[in-house]
């Protein structure tokens, strides 16, 4: 097929997940972690690892490409990219394996994350790293960590639209039910309660303890093959039936305060791209995996995405929308709030898993699944379908 | 406590805060303002700028109230405010400070229950850096 528009559209698709389990603390390094992952994807896509001839990863990943293809036992690779950004890469890698499959590059591409965040220092600790450009203008004044610096866009977002933490705890409840019902999940035996959200305490305020993601270890990978070769494999493909990267004009990261309309992210325009190479509109998605680094990004991924109107992400919550059985399932595993931060990579891995049919919170029949990376930094997302 | 690590482009704005100024990098060519500084104009893509005075007037656009855990120095002052004042001359320049009840003020002097979206509040400098602090009116 000739390249041009609409030519990745269900061109390539997902063949193989793999995990490590997720622990506050695991024994192995982040490279044993790494190989693990891919290794098992692999053999859940019945691939052996010579025919991997393409890699993708993103920034904050401590293991290279060399590393991985050396230990795993890779064959010569044609393609590898590494996208920045760090959790908003998450969907590109899948994105750029699409495009460098399609575009006759590389046949069998895997993407991967392993992080040692659960036992490792805390990054916004090493303040060398984090004064030049932009931090000269926020770390001074104590603006240190990436929580203060959402908690400025949440304040702006409750002011200007009425929303309220209410609002915010729907978010943190749908994602602990669900991770209370995945075994693998980090809060699979911790029930969370109105009660415990409204008394934890302050992060920064508006956003408590349950409003910040989970520090986690732990390792995911999933293999990208042609559609053509996806038959051959062993699982049900996933299609990649659309995919976006975006980082808007005018974009400052997760300090956005500077762009002329601070709470029209990333999603706004990663939207705009998924959907006009997708035969699909937001009413045709029946399970979302929305990055949730914190429970505000989901309100503004929700807005950006169309699945309702501008200031109206945190309404949408109400009623239960966001549980099994609602308008809109999320992070149906628990997402990075209960089942695992690792940067937003266990969120494809459970699109994959949803359309297979195999979550632990199964949507009956579930056929489109949005995947999205973090909201707030130059993101990227998948539009999967079975 | 941490200290500004200009680059380039940012270093003219730490100097003249040194000396009591509040200044914004603008268009040398179009005129228009650009916050954070940068090499070139997004509108008109000229090299040429210049740092124009503005008045240190402005209102809060959002905030956050700091807890722990933080780094050691943030942390002995916390909990504190870290607001966004967007300015009078232009509404669209936003730039991240303190709330302090004067000059030199610990991060946590002023009542974070009175902190207020819309408040109106004047740059003053302590140490080098803007601080902000109430406009009485």
């Amino acid at each position: 097929m000739a390249a041009g528009s609409g030519a990745l559209k269900d061109a390539t698709a997902i063949v193989g997940i793999g995990q490590t389990p997720f622990a506050k603390r695991l024994p192995e390094d982040e490279r044993s972690l790494a190989c693990r992952a891919v290794l098992v994807a692999l053999d859940d896509a019945g691939i052996a690892p010579g025919e991997v001839d393409a890699l993708a990863s993103y920034t904050m990943e401590e293991t290279d490409e060399v590393e991985l293809g050396k230990a795993c036992g890779f064959g010569d690779l044609t393609f590898f990219s590494k996208v920045g950004f760090g959790g908003g890469g998450s969907c590109a890698t899948v994105a750029h394996l699409a495009a460098a499959i399609t575009a006759g590059q590389a046949s069998v591409g895997v993407a991967w994350r392993s992080r040692k965040r659960g036992s490792g220092p805390r990054p916004w600790t090493n303040t060398t790293v984090q004064l030049p450009t932009p931090a000269q203008w926020t770390r001074p004044f104590g603006l240190l960590r990436p929580a203060d610096e959402i908690a400025m866009l949440t304040r702006r977002y409750l002011h200007e639209y009425g929303a309220t933490r209410d609002h915010l705890f729907n978010v943190a409840l749908a994602c602990r039910n669900r991770a209370n019902q995945n075994p693998a999940a980090i809060m699979y035996d911790r029930p969370l309660t109105r009660e415990m959200y409204m008394s934890s305490r302050w992060i920064s305020e508006p956003l408590c303890l349950f409003d910040n993601c989970l520090e986690t270890d732990g390792a995911l990978a999933c293999v990208v093959v042609s559609a053509e070769r996806a038959r051959d494999c062993r699982r049900r493909p996933v299609y990649v039936h659309s995919a976006a990267q975006s980082l808007p004009a005018q974009h400052h990261g997760m300090v956005n305060y500077w762009n002329d309309d601070p709470l029209t992210g990333p999603a706004w325009s990663a939207a705009r791209h998924l959907w006009k190479h997708s035969d699909l509109t937001p009413e045709d998605v029946d399970v979302a995996q929305i990055y949730d680094a914190f429970t505000p990004l989901v309100l503004l991924s929700l807005e950006g995405y169309g699945f309702c109107g501008r200031g109206e992400g945190g309404a949408f919550t109400e009623g239960g929308a966001l549980e099994t059985g609602g308008l809109l399932p999320v992070n149906t595993g628990g997402g990075g709030l209960s089942e695992a931060y690792v940067h937003g990579f266990n969120l494809i891995n459970e699109g994959v898993k949803q359309l297979r049919g195999t979550s632990t919170a199964q949507v009956p029949g579930a056929s489109a699944c949005l995947v999205t990376a973090g909201e707030g930094v130059p993101t990227s997302a998948l539009l999967l379908r079975s | 406590m941490l200290r500004p690590v200009p680059d380039a482009d940012g270093a003219p704005f730490w100097e003249y805060a040194a000396q009591g100024e509040l200044r914004v990098q603008a268009c040398g060519d179009c005129g228009e303002l650009r916050f954070p500084p940068r090499p070139c104009c997004p509108h008109c893509q000229s090299f040429a700028s210049e740092w124009r005075p503005v008045s240190g007037r402005g209102r809060i656009w959002s905030y956050v109230v700091a807890h722990p855990p933080l780094l050691p120095d943030y942390a002995a002052q916390a909990p504190y405010n870290v607001v966004v004042v967007e300015l009078d001359e232009a509404p669209r320049i936003r730039l991240v400070g303190n709330l302090v009840t004067g000059a030199g003020q610990s991060l946590g002097s002023f009542p974070p229950e009175r902190l207020r979206i819309g408040a109106r509040v004047r740059a003053v400098f302590h140490d080098g850096l803007p601080q902000w602090v109430p406009e009485r009116s």
